[in-house]
């Protein structure tokens, strides 16, 4: 299977009757596997929008959206929360950790979800953050890191039990250039492989130098998509 | 240099268990690791922890002590009745309808009732209210009780004499008195046998000291012979007040009330059923019930407020990490499941401190002679117990609710 994501012809529509309101319209977006690949626009062009829809928290009002092969919003609502937890990491754009976990507990918690014994799940996270190199941070809480901590707490999250898809939403925004860099950096290092796509959703442009592909969105459509080899090159600059 | 996310061989193994835990720590370390990130988060709120668990406790605190009060209280409108262990059956007149207000029976009431088959024996019982003086001029109005003058039969049980005998009731002017009664009539003083009243300006000396239940009026209560009891109250056309009945070995009692009431007339019924018969008076004509029934309401209503209250404020103030939650694939009853054993775990915790106060305040105020023999009944803490479920499932509900109606999709927004 070559493409993570293909959206065909994607419409949202958000209220009813007079305050009905089109975000995303008529789209088409394929993304392959082994991609890094950036949603960028001005804000409100529908972005969140598209990758809720393409991580099944939303479902599309139109058209189809295939995920890994398969069809979330074509899912029971169990099977898309079961589908989600097996094969989408995500990085939000305010971190979203647990406050009262450490950060070892906060990458841990996909695993908890899966079932896993908490004592195994936390020296599995242990280890990741190591890799990270926040092994001296495995038992601070979320207050005590920096932004550029959390969000490689988070990021760790997203990629611990080791999806197919993770997606990022503005990860870099929260955090100051050199920061923001550094996790751009990690991400690509942890989370691009030959079997799993990686979406950022960005209007930073100065982690363009990433992207393995940019699509380019305005008012709920893509209007164009630009393609390089950001992701390996970026990577062997810095 | 790239960095390789290396597949271990840590497989999910959700039931195993680590070697030498605790049953607690079980259950917290194998498949249930969503119940201890609940925990976690609802702990990690301090303030929030304790508030809630500080309402649930002061709640459980008032309901169990106010109802506990209320039950002791109206407990000690058949405290002399609980008193008298050997007679069966109580006869009175049709129109007493509680103890402490007796409608005279006539003294040719006992052989009638004598004479019902099934009876073994029946005997005179008085009860009145004369005035008693300490020689330091101490007074109270007291509860005087008469016992049948040849077999002193309605006398409280031995074990519960602290000084003398019934038996010394033979002597002259003999009275026994309760503790309490003593107490105020002598304060501070030790017990001791000997003292002297005035009961309604006729000579009284206490032969015994027993430790009587509480009346409900707190008056200090004396017994004495039947014959002595009248000569302290003076004479009246009708003076006998109940007539207590033993029945036959293998007599249905039941049975035996219907065939004296039959027979005679007059009202018969079990100690039971004339103290329950007490307490309903007293529940239905005094505002004792509606002024306890509020409190209890209030605390109920406060207390349920307050808690879901907070427990709401706490669930908003996570939303973004429910959502998060959500996002990562965790289902909705799994939610439910954890902010249920949130508010379980407060609702336990906040019940026993409860509880522990309301046992503490029990067994601080029961040496003290106004406030004897309250206890908390196992009953009311099964009743508190109850509320306190209540107040937690509402509690619950409405953050429930709303982390159910939680759009995933939250967490994309900044």
């Amino acid at each position: 299977m070559n493409n993570a994501v293909v959206c065909t012809g994607v419409e949202k529509w958000f209220g009813q009757d007079e305050t009905r309101t089109q975000v995303l319209r008529q789209l088409d977006l394929s993304i392959e596997m082994g991609e890094l690949a950036m949603l960028v626009g001005p804000s409100g062009c529908g972005k969140t929008t598209l990758i809720s829809v393409i991580t099944g928290l939303l479902d599309p009002t139109a058209g189809t959206v295939d995920v890994l092969g398969k069809r979330p919003h074509e899912m029971a609502h169990r099977d898309q929360i079961l589908f989600r937890r097996e094969n989408i990491g995500f990085v939000f754009q305010q971190f979203n950790l647990l406050p009262a976990l450490t950060a070892a507990e906060n990458v841990a918690v996909p695993l908890f979800v899966a079932g896993w014994e908490r004592r195994q799940a936390v020296e599995k996270a242990s280890e990741l953050l190591n890799v990270l190199g926040m092994g001296d941070r495995t038992r601070s809480l979320p207050s005590q890191l920096s932004g550029g901590q959390q969000q490689r707490v988070a990021l760790a999250r997203a990629v611990i039990h080791e999806p197919r898809l993770v997606v990022c939403d503005e990860p870099t925004s929260a955090l100051d250039a050199k920061a923001g860099m550094k996790v751009m950096e990690l991400l690509a290092e942890v989370s691009v492989r030959p079997d799993r796509a990686v979406i950022v959703v960005t209007h930073d442009s100065r982690v363009f130098e990433f992207a393995d592909t940019i699509a380019h969105m305005e008012d709920g459509r893509i209007t164009h998509v630009e393609q390089s080899q950001g992701s390996r090159v970026a990577l062997a600059a810095h | 240099m790239s960095i390789e996310i290396v597949k271990t061989d840590h497989e999910p193994k959700a039931l195993r268990t680590s070697p030498g835990a605790r049953v607690g720590f079980k259950f917290f370390n194998t498949r249930n690791a969503m119940n201890w990130v609940a925990l976690q988060m609802l702990t990690g709120d301090r303030a929030k922890y304790l508030g809630l668990i500080f309402t649930i406790a002061f709640s459980s605190f008032l309901i169990a002590q106010q109802i506990s009060i209320f039950a002791g209280i109206m407990n000690r409108t058949r405290s002399q009745i609980l008193d008298v262990p050997d007679a069966d059956v109580w006869v009175m007149d049709p129109a007493t309808q509680y103890f402490d207000e007796v409608y005279s029976l006539k003294d040719s009431d006992v052989d009638r009732v004598r004479g019902v088959p099934g009876v073994r024996w029946a005997v005179r019982m008085f009860k009145g209210q004369p005035r008693a003086k300490a020689p330091d001029g101490r007074f109270r109005v007291a509860i005087l009780l008469g016992l049948d003058d040849a077999t002193l039969a309605g006398a409280p049980e031995k074990r519960k004499m602290l000084l003398g005998s019934i038996e010394s009731l033979r002597d002259p002017e003999a009275v026994i008195i309760d503790q309490a009664g003593y107490h105020f009539f002598f304060p501070g003083q030790p017990l001791a046998l000997g003292k002297t009243f005035e009961m309604n300006d006729h000579r009284a000396k206490v032969v015994g000291i027993v430790d009587a239940s509480a009346p409900f009026t707190t008056f200090p209560v004396f017994y004495s012979r039947y014959s002595e009891a009248l000569s302290f109250v003076g004479r009246e056309r009708k003076l006998l007040s109940f007539v207590l009945v033993k029945a036959r070995a293998g007599e249905h009692v039941p049975e035996l009330t219907r065939r004296i009431q039959a027979a005679t007339g007059l009202r018969a019924m079990t100690g039971d059923q004339f103290g329950w018969m007490t307490i309903m008076y007293y529940i239905r004509n005094t505002g004792i019930p509606v002024n306890f029934g509020l409190t209890v309401l209030i605390a109920l209503i406060v207390g349920t407020v307050v808690a879901g209250q907070t427990f709401y404020i706490f669930t908003i103030e996570n939303l973004k990490q429910f959502g998060a939650l959500k996002a990562i694939g965790t289902t909705n009853g799994r939610l439910v499941g954890m902010i249920l054993l949130q508010a379980t775990v407060v609702g336990l915790i906040g019940y026993a401190v409860g509880m522990g106060l309301t046992a503490g305040f029990f067994s601080v105020t029961s040496h003290r002679d106004a406030t004897r023999g309250i206890v908390l009944l196992w009953q009311v803490m099964a009743g508190s117990g109850a509320v306190v479920m209540f107040i937690v499932l509402v509690a619950s509900l409405l953050s429930i609710r709303r982390v159910l109606v939680l759009e995933s999709a939250i967490v994309f927004r900044g």
